[in-house]
């Protein structure tokens, strides 16, 4: 905070139907300094960054550059203010080499009007040298790693004599020595003038490199901790440090105690490490973790759709092996997807045709499909689940997104399933859909079904699952028990780090 | 279905133009002639559909209808098989060449353009390497009269290939508009993903949808090689896979996958067939055919762009 701040944002408002985003933000970011910006899933780091990077407008709030106001109405403002910004999913063509990378969009022209070669080849070079990246400029990006991938773009940042280089999760699918590596770039880079926006979950790099941690909590400062007090523990309780309404309705059912048993799940991201655990017949179990810790990977294993993953899986006394979707949905294993629209449902087909994908056998004679039989059970859910639709014969692309995932629903619930596991289940959704698919799952669950549900949403984790399990980088952390689900204990866990608090319930 | 009303509509105004102008339109030669020409495209045209709705295509249809041409006169005639023999052994290779199509897409992850380009080059060098090059008729086979019978005359008293594609049309039609297979198969064309989540085995459905397309085909090239009763192996069946994509586009089915019905296919090939029947008629000089059927499916995809467009804008207005 020493330097008189480089750039300054000022009272950032920013809402998206339905969201407030943003609510009075203010970010200041001096020369040279690293920033790094902590937050919980949806807590408005990335919204802040991509209204730097001129990817968002702010409905409120300015932005001073050296002191003066400046806008930033799309991306190219922004680099022409000298911002780069490298986004978690590189923005790199595999099919070009390292220089024509550097120098997209901007490529220096010969006396012939032709790209100069010559020209942005001896330029890429220095660049390289300066970031230690040992590869020849020539080198087409589908050669190098998804580290050596980075280091292109912040070279292409450096080309731009960027000052101001925002990293949004740069070291999610690094190795630890790339890790290492990266980390010192980032030092040295600030040696160089250069500030640095660090968005990270790994509170571990944070206190590293960090000279400031910037702290936001649903779309507000949530606080600021100086070089001297950056630490673990200080930056969590301010990331959680908000309260939470409590909804918990506890379930009525009456519970079945390892019914649902997982060995050895691994998914194809994390295939060195194994997750297990038990779940209990009328019990909603949340899974919670930050993004990138695979909890999404794990049931795509569970459920036979993730290529190279695999889990062994017990329902009641019946050990089944799940290879294929066919293998979990044959025994009432399914999964409403995180992206509905692209794997949810076949959003061109009628409500009809989507609700009866998986079980079209049972509508059916002699394979030829009964519509009437396919409408009987379609009204039955519109009915049950008060989809909004004009009939069970408009096509899904039309609903409503609460109403879309209710057909997700729907093609579920009318298989009688056993266990249910939902990725995401209200994302993007208004709060009364909400609310009505929290009854939905709870009443499932009543019912002696075994609810498994992901959730970024913190409130959503706490107040709708009767127990928690948390991830991290593809391993249970630990299992909250109700008692025990308190958002300090859950952010714990979700970052690493093993607490007294939880009891450590992973089930063996 | 808007859309099969649409075709409909332009191939009655084609045909009512076309008599109106030359009345030898419908005379019965030209009527029985034309349901002919439309039952042999029609066949092939199914089975292009079905690969087409689940977003593929098959380049191969022609140079396909040239080899099983070729094997079929040369067994007939200098290998001296029987006509059931014949039949079996041409429907048996032109489906496997089908399912080989499908699990080089499905498995081996190669690209349906790709696969069937590849195909379409092969089979035809095949063809002209089997018969030397020379062309290949049936004069001295003996006792093929039932399947000449069969493939090339009168069944109820429609020329048999029209027949034939009538009952083919019936069958697809029930297996695409009413099967759980045909819902698989709009459901993977549309949402592969999704439909992989519902559970559904899109390897198999998509694979699938090749081999019934190579079968579909075998039934064509055993028709044509009767009709045209020479298979001249560099150029039996030239173009056939454009006329077929033309008549699946133009019928309704999407390249993008996932949207076509049978009763589109069957009105685009007859739609395609009357056109040329009209450059002849009409005394428009026939070179000019091509650009002619060219110049059709252009404006039937643009009008039906159009017309989508718009009802896109009416359904999204009102909800903002």
């Amino acid at each position: 905070m020493s330097n008189a701040p480089l750039l300054s944002m000022r009272g950032i408002g920013k809402r998206f139907p339905g969201v407030i985003a943003l609510d009075n933000v203010s970010l200041d970011i001096g020369a040279g300094e690293v920033v790094a910006l902590c937050g919980e899933n949806g807590a408005g780091k990335s919204t802040m960054m991509k209204i730097l990077g001129g990817v968002y407008q702010p409905d409120a709030g300015e932005l001073f550059m050296d002191g003066v106001a400046v806008k930033i109405n799309n991306v190219t403002d922004s680099m022409k203010l000298r911002i780069a910004f490298i986004h978690q999913e590189l923005n790199v063509l595999d099919n070009l080499d390292v220089a024509a990378n550097v120098f997209l969009g901007r490529e220096p022209k010969n006396a012939l009007g032709l790209i100069d070669f010559k020209k942005i080849h001896a330029d890429t070079e220095p660049l390289l040298k300066r970031l230690g990246l040992d590869v020849s400029s020539k080198t087409p990006l589908e050669k190098l790693s998804i580290a050596q991938k980075q280091m292109v773009e912040i070279a292409k940042a450096l080309s731009l004599n960027s000052r101001i280089i925002i990293m949004d999760e740069p070291t999610s699918s690094l190795t630890l020595t790339e890790t290492d590596r990266l980390l010192e770039l980032v030092l040295e880079l600030k040696k160089q003038g250069v500030s640095i926006v660090y968005i990270s979950h790994r509170l571990s790099e944070v206190e590293h490199i960090a000279d400031r941690v910037v702290v936001l909590r649903d779309g507000k400062n949530a606080g600021e901790l100086p070089k001297a007090d950056i630490c673990h523990d200080k930056i969590v309780s301010l990331m959680v440090g908000r309260e939470i309404k409590s909804s918990y309705t506890a379930s009525t059912a009456t519970k079945t105690p390892g019914y649902f048993k997982v060995r050895n799940a691994r998914s194809s991201r994390y295939p060195a490490k194994s997750v297990e655990f038990d779940a209990t017949r009328g019990e909603i179990l949340g899974f919670a973790g930050l993004v990138g810790a695979g909890r999404s990977e794990i049931v795509k294993a569970m459920v036979g759709l993730d290529h190279g993953g695999s889990a062994e899986v017990t329902i009641g006394e019946e050990r089944i092996s799940i290879h294929k979707p066919a293998d979990a949905i044959g025994h009432g294993i399914y999964l409403v997807p995180e992206d509905r629209r692209g794997e949810g449902l076949v959003t061109a087909m009628t409500v009809r045709e989507n609700t009866t994908l998986p079980s079209l056998e049972k509508y059916s004679t002699f394979n030829l499909i009964s519509k009437d039989r396919e409408r009987k059970v379609t009204d039955e859910q519109i009915k049950s689940l008060k989809i909004k639709t004009p009939s069970g014969e408009s096509l899904v692309l039309n609903l409503s997104g609460g109403n879309q995932q209710k057909v997700v629903l729907g093609k579920w619930l009318s298989m009688s399933p056993k266990v249910m596991i939902l990725d995401e289940p209200t994302r993007g959704i208004d709060v009364g859909a909400k609310a009505e698919i929290y009854r939905l799952m709870r009443e499932l669950a009543d019912n002696g079904g075994v609810i498994l549900m992901i959730s970024s949403d913190m409130e959503e984790v706490l107040n709708v699952s009767d127990r928690v399990a948390v991830m991290h980088e593809g391993r249970i952390t630990g299992v909250l028990e109700r008692a025990d689900c308190k958002e300090e204990n859950v952010m714990n866990l979700a970052v690493g780090k093993t607490i007294s608090a939880a009891k450590s319930a992973v089930n063996n | 279905m808007k859309k099969e009303i649409g075709i409909s509509v332009l191939l009655f105004v084609l045909c009512a133009v076309t008599s109106i102008m030359n009345p030898k339109f419908l005379s019965p030669v030209n009527l029985v002639n034309t349901a002919n020409l439309i039952g042999l495209y029609g066949v092939f045209s199914l089975g292009l559909g079905l690969v087409i709705i689940t977003g593929g295509i098959d380049l191969s249809v022609g140079s396909m209808c040239a080899l099983t041409g070729v094997i079929l006169a040369m067994g007939l005639t200098e290998w001296h098989w029987s006509w059931p023999v014949a039949t079996l052994v041409v429907l048996g290779l032109s489906a496997l060449l089908g399912l080989a199509h499908g699990l080089l897409i499905t498995r081996a992850k190669l690209q349906p353009f790709i696969v069937t380009l590849c195909g379409l080059l092969m089979y035809r060098g095949i063809a002209r390497y089997i018969a030397h090059d020379s062309t290949k008729g049936f004069s001295g086979a003996e006792g093929i009269e039932p399947l000449r019978h069969f493939v090339s005359g009168k069944i109820f008293g429609l020329p048999a290939p029209f027949a034939i594609l009538i009952v083919l049309s019936v069958i697809m039609w029930f297996v695409l508009h009413r099967s759980i297979y045909g819902r698989y198969l709009l459901a993977v064309g549309r949402n592969e993903q999704a439909a992989r989540f519902s559970g559904i085995n899109t390897q198999l459905v998509t694979a699938s949808a090749y081999t019934i397309a190579g079968l579909l085909t075998g039934i064509s090239g055993i028709m044509i090689a009767f009709y045209t009763n020479s298979v001249g192996p560099s150029n039996h069946g030239n173009f056939y896979e454009l006329y077929g994509i033309a008549a699946a586009v133009l019928g309704g089915c999407s390249l993008r996958g996932g949207e076509g019905s049978v009763v589109g296919i069957i009105i685009g090939t007859a739609l395609l067939l009357v056109l040329q029947n009209l450059v002849n008629l009409l005394g428009i000089d026939s070179s000019l055919n091509f650009a002619v059927m060219g110049a059709v499916v252009l404006f039937g995809v643009l009008a039906d762009q159009l017309f989508k467009n718009r009802s896109a804008k009416k359904i999204t207005a009102p909800a903002k």
